[in-house]
């Protein structure tokens, strides 16, 4: 039964950088598939190419490209990235540069899909009748229409595979379902129709749990983390997918991690809402009859996938401007330690009244009593803990007023409660607000585009 | 009936969707599935939760898998960039989760510590 195995390099812009060279040295793979894109990265992209038009992509994918290519040519890897960004065009020429500046320019295709960037597009597009309301809220997108900063579809596979029948050795996209770029693959492979609802769902299964990389293999696994062999060597996982519509989930045999049921049915659940219903462009996905096994050492068998009919419109991705924040930070030592910092908190609160400031939030966490799960859930402090940091944010949408909140922090080393450190760094820097409105738009509203370079 | 901590019997991933939360429960052995089922119910992690989720929880079943998955509406105070909270995309919920104390019969006690 033919297989195909794809390998994920990268979960996260700033992932490791070695992963990817490493799956491809080690992962005998037929596809390398590297996730860059966050929520919200597509505004820090929009921001990059309002400087300079040839940029709004992943730039580190151009430099790992350079040390790869002789390699996936060798090895026959095609290479599948959402690394576009908002300007997919422009991180393809600085590939084929790349290619060029290493004499490989005539043995590789670029395939790009764009067109989900419908930045240009929104007013047309609300005119036409759609609300684009925010998924979460249901407020329209008119409340935020002047702060907007970012607006993409998420497309589906089909144009992934598209630029693979092409030709292409790599398909660099912009804004797409992150599991389709090992959907795309498995398209072109098997032939897949747009109806083969159960082979999509199974695919799309396949591309969300290798998409985190290295979450599938051992890391941030909360079952026997302190068992995972060589963590420091993980390797990056590995769907090898069969025509049947199974999968086995592995790594690389010669790098550590653990792949086993615990650590796939981690990543499984990551990130999911309703597992009935699990929609993307292509299909929408169950993940309640999923059947797993472990079938050897670091090989989990993922099957009985199945899937329902694609729902008639897009995902749609945007961001917008939404104020200003800061955080300052302090550490307070022993003894009474928390007392310190809780005095401080209620100090600068008094201060920040006084000058009458304007802020939307003022928020106060003590890092070592109550930070991640709140005082209800971490119960009384520490009396005799050795330190705790004081960490006090504010928001609003008067940057004045934000910025002088970071000059009331440093003061409190000298006018403040004893054993005071960790102020070296500075005021704290004012930080725009970009916050996310994801939406739903008619598919009539964008079109995927597929263009080939290096023909 | 004995009172035991749900990281006995379970373990937990938990990360991001917009503003909301969601938490993967997933049981260490299919025999606590449904012990699971019957002491980790929506109203608990709701009220578990109480101070750092402002909208409703869900739970969704996978005995499949041995697992649920809880989704907590409002979780992140407006969400992984908006939010002042350090945890801002909720990475610590699971195990915050796994802190909830259960309630399990002698048999149940034998059966977890195996």
């Amino acid at each position: 039964m033919k297989t195909i195995r794809i390998g994920n390099g990268q979960a996260f812009w700033g992932d490791s950088a070695l992963a990817p060279l490493l799956q491809v040295r080690h992962g005998e793979l037929d596809y390398l598939m590297l996730d860059y894109l966050a929520e919200v990265t597509m505004s820090i992209m929009q921001k990059m190419r309002a400087r300079d038009p040839e940029q709004g992509y992943a730039r580190d994918f151009v430099p790992l490209m350079e040390n790869l290519l002789p390699e996936i040519l060798d090895r026959g890897v095609k290479v599948v990235a959402n690394a576009g960004g908002v300007n997919p065009l422009a991180c393809a020429r600085a590939v084929m540069e790349v290619a060029e500046k290493l004499g490989l320019a005539d043995r590789v295709k670029v395939g790009v899909v764009s067109g989900d960037d419908i930045m240009g597009n929104v007013d047309h597009i609300l005119e036409a009748g759609e609300r684009l309301a925010n998924m979460e809220t249901n407020a329209p997108l008119t409340d935020v229409r002047d702060q907007l900063a970012s607006a993409n579809a998420y497309f589906g596979a089909f144009p992934i595979a598209e630029a693979l029948a092409q030709g292409a050795d790599i398909v660099i996209t912009g804004r797409c379902t992150d599991a389709s770029l090992a959907v795309g693959p498995l398209i072109h492979e098997f032939g897949w129709q747009p109806d083969d609802w159960d082979l999509l769902s199974a695919a799309t299964i396949a591309g969300h749990v290798i998409e985190c990389g290295a979450q599938t293999t051992g890391g941030n696994c909360m079952a026997d983390w302190e068992q995972v062999e060589d963590m420091a060597h993980i390797g990056y996982p590995i769907a090898e997918f069969s025509e049947d519509g199974s999968f086995v989930v592995t790594k690389p045999e010669q790098m550590g991690g653990r792949v086993n049921v615990a650590s796939v049915t981690e990543q499984l659940l990551y990130e999911i809402g309703d597992p009935n219903e699990y929609k993307t462009a292509d299909v929408i996905c169950d993940f309640t009859t999923i059947e797993l096994e472990q079938i050897g050492p670091n090989r989990v068998r993922v099957s009985q996938i199945k899937g329902k009919p694609a729902p008639d419109y897009f995902k749609v991705s945007m961001s917008y401007a939404g104020g200003y924040k800061t955080t300052g930070t302090l550490v307070y030592g022993w003894p009474d330690a928390v007392k310190k910092a809780q005095a401080a908190d209620r100090i600068v609160r008094k201060r920040l009244d006084d000058l009458n400031l304007n802020f939307d939030t003022i928020h106060t966490e003590i890092l070592g009593a109550n930070a991640c799960h709140g005082s209800a859930l971490s119960g009384p402090p520490d009396e005799d803990i050795a330190e705790v940091q004081l960490r006090i944010g504010v928001r609003g949408s008067d940057k004045k007023s934000i910025r002088r909140f970071t000059h009331e922090i440093a003061p409190l080393v000298c006018n403040g409660p004893p054993n005071v450190t960790g102020y070296f760094g500075g005021r704290s820097r004012v930080e725009e607000v970009i916050a996310y409105w994801p939406a739903l738009m008619d598919k009539q509203y964008a079109e995927p585009l597929v263009t080939l370079f290096g023909e | 009936m004995a009172q035991i901590q749900l990281r006995k019997l379970a373990h937990a991933r938990s990360g991001d969707k917009g503003s909301h939360a969601n938490i993967g429960l997933i049981a260490k052995q299919p025999a606590f599935y449904e012990i699971l089922q019957r002491e980790v119910t929506t109203e608990r992690v709701a009220t578990h939760f109480d101070e750092i989720c402002d909208g409703e929880v869900s739970r969704y079943e996978l005995p499949k898998l041995s697992a649920f998955n809880f989704f907590l509406r409002d979780a992140l105070d407006g969400g992984g960039t908006v939010t002042l909270r350090i945890d801002a995309q909720g990475k610590t919920y699971s195990a915050a989760l796994l802190r909830m104390m259960i309630e399990v019969s002698e048999q149940e006690l034998k059966l977890v510590n195996g």
